[in-house]
């Protein structure tokens, strides 16, 4: 038919890919010689939680330098941890949300509610207090279930959908408590289960609450969770790139509705510690846990984009923001300082995520 | 030319579009260890043809079978499940896992025993290495980390650890949609020889692609796709890549024994 050379000889390279290196492999995976900063960002870009321990390392060395004896007391450690513990859950459930490319405004708003569901049940209703806490994790699932929902079915951004369900859930919440406190010796007589997580074992001179270690107990089981399950796998592929994670044959809506409803029960878990952290229960408690999750969650390394991150890092984002704070305040420094360190914090992390993100191209 | 031991054929596969006919009556054969190259001008329906037989739409008439037994997708997961892997042009890898997490995204392996039944842990150790298999079967195993994320990865590796997934899991057939469009001439060469190192394993190719060259040096037949329809299929060693556009476009009408 032709005598075109491509049609006679139909196998092997074209003429003008012969010039190319022969005998290698097809798409080898060769080792690049790479600069000292280099070396350091992929470092770092693999262990992404390298970046707040060292943060955290050097804030503790800093801060027993200037304050001394005080701060390196075991009570005021374990103080530490005891101020950043509702911070600490509130973050898993932030981390999880963050980590799908979403963000949950309304995880404060969850927490006082629940608190408050729970409360009013086993005081004022008289309902077991096991019932009555059961009863608010649900409500904090349900809660978790209506952003998810909006964010799957409706296609509504997760930031929209959930600077909606805050101001609901709150203005539920003032509803429901009639903005009304439940004084603290009203819960220590009707219902002492509900001041589970205040209590305290004394180790060393630190004062551990369980509330403490209930949080470190949350962020090892979520570690395991993300890293060694298939479905926190999925929770970074899906933040990562929906898309491809779709293609690959994950249920991308699923993920995401679970990962919500699973960070409403987080929270509503931790309106249950936040009784036991303040004694009461009050529907104006916890407002600022809010953006401190969101603070330790950023600071902690995972990247709001999605797809990237960890729990050790929140955990590790909200330590360094309670290290700052207590050193601080034990420096006899001004409060209005604590405040201008964490923005800084801030910037300075999301610097580095997005350093890290430029990485290796 | 029936379709008596074909791995995957259609039968006058229709779709309409209100009132566009995307698919008009479609035939698509493919035989087992053959790499069947897929050609034809665009809007001509080729990925209407692909996306019906990889579970992306549904026709509204015609029949496919795989393995000779019919069949009816529903979506893209039925037809992976069935044992039709697909290599999408954008490759659907996720940048920031590993490529051990993307070879097995969507199909982990979970630990025998309790840990893996009541915690659901995953069995990182054998997931590691059957990825690593995986990749050296089609000598790609020169990766010194199998945990390094995709992103760090240069275009062709990419195309490479897609390929290597679709070729471990794909128990029928492979589609690749445009696998060297994005790369560059080297990296070109190498995919089209892991394409040629797949069909070596005994499986199947189906490739889409606008390359001509590429199209004419690992296809073993070419299926030209022309206004919705099988219009002919050729073979790379009877007819010029000049003839086959000339098909392809319908300035030339194809040789009357097709292929």
């Amino acid at each position: 038919m032709s005598t075109e050379p491509d049609s006679a000889a139909p196998r092997g390279p074209q003429e003008f890919e012969k010039r190319l290196p022969q005998g290698e492999a097809p798409a080898q995976f060769v080792p690049e010689a790479t600069s000292g900063l280099k070396r350091v960002q992929h470092l770092l870009h693999a262990h992404p939680t390298a970046i707040p321990g060292i943060v955290l390392l050097v804030s503790l060395v800093f801060f027993s330098f200037v304050v001394g004896e005080r701060f390196l007391h075991p009570f005021n450690f374990s103080l530490i941890v005891q101020q950043v513990m509702i911070i600490g859950i509130v973050g898993v459930a932030q981390t999880l949300v963050i980590l799908t490319a979403g963000i949950d405004l309304s995880v404060g708003a969850i927490m006082v509610l629940s608190s408050m569901v729970m409360g009013r049940l086993a005081v004022e209703a008289g309902l077991p207090a096991p019932l009555a806490i059961g009863v608010g994790i649900g409500v904090g699932a349900l809660c978790g279930g209506l952003n998810g929902l909006l964010v799957t079915r409706f296609r509504l951004p997760p930031f929209i959908v959930t600077l909606g369900t805050w101001n609901i859930f709150f203005a539920l919440n003032l509803w429901y408590s009639a903005s009304e406190t439940i004084r603290a010796q009203d819960i220590e007589t009707n219902a002492p289960l509900l001041l589970f997580f205040g209590q305290a074992v004394e180790v060393a001179g630190a004062r551990l609450t369980y509330g403490s270690v209930f949080m470190l107990g949350l962020v090892a089981l979520f570690w395991f969770v993300l890293n060694h399950t298939a479905w926190g796998r999925h929770v970074h592929a899906v933040g990562d790139d929906t898309d491809s994670a779709r293609l690959a044959g994950i249920n991308t809506d699923r993920i995401l509705i679970t990962v919500y409803i699973v960070a409403g029960i987080i929270c509503a878990l931790a309106a249950w510690a936040l009784i036991g952290r303040i004694g009461s229960a009050s529907p104006q408690a916890g407002q600022t846990a809010n953006l401190d999750a969101i603070t330790a969650v950023v600071i902690g390394g995972t990247s709001l984009f999605g797809g990237r991150g960890s729990i050790v890092g929140t955990l590790l984002g909200a330590l360094i923001v309670g290290v700052f704070r207590n050193g601080l305040a034990l420096s006899g420094v001004n409060v209005l300082w604590q405040e201008f360190a964490v923005g800084v914090l801030i910037i300075v992390a999301v610097a580095i995520d997005q350093w890290l993100r430029r990485t290796a191209r | 030319m029936s379709g008596d031991n074909t791995v995957l054929s259609a039968r006058a596969l229709v779709k309409r579009y209100g009132r566009v006919t995307a698919l008009d009556h479609a035939d698509f054969d493919l035989y087992p260890g053959e790499i069947l190259a897929v050609i034809g001008d665009n809007g001509a329906g080729k990925s209407s043809l692909i996306k019906a037989l990889t579970g992306a739409i549904t026709p509204d008439s015609g029949t496919i079978t795989l393995d000779g037994a019919p069949v009816a997708f529903r979506s893209p997961i039925e037809a992976r499940e069935a044992g039709i892997e697909t290599v999408y042009q954008n490759l659907a890898l996720s940048p920031a896992l590993s490529i051990v997490d993307n070879m097995f995204l969507g199909r982990e392996l979970r630990q025998e025993g309790a840990l893996g039944r009541v915690f659901r842990k995953l069995d990182h150790s054998r997931m590691q290495q059957e990825a690593r298999t995986a990749l050296s079967r089609l000598g790609l195993m020169t990766i010194q980390n199998i945990n390094q994320p995709v992103e760090t990865l240069s275009g062709g590796q990419r195309q490479g650890v897609a390929i290597a997934r679709a070729a471990a899991f794909g128990r029928h057939v492979v589609i690749m949609d445009e696998p060297t469009a994005a790369l560059g001439v080297k990296e070109s060469r190498r995919v089209l020889d892991l394409i040629l190192e797949v069909r070596q394993s005994g499986l199947p190719v189906v490739l889409i692609s606008h390359n001509m060259p590429h199209v004419f040096e690992v296809a073993d037949r070419i299926h030209i796709h022309r206004l919705g329809r099988r219009h002919a299929v050729v073979k790379p060693s009877d007819v010029s890549m000049a003839d086959a556009v000339a098909i392809m476009t319908g300035a030339m009408a194809p040789p009357a024994q097709a292929a």
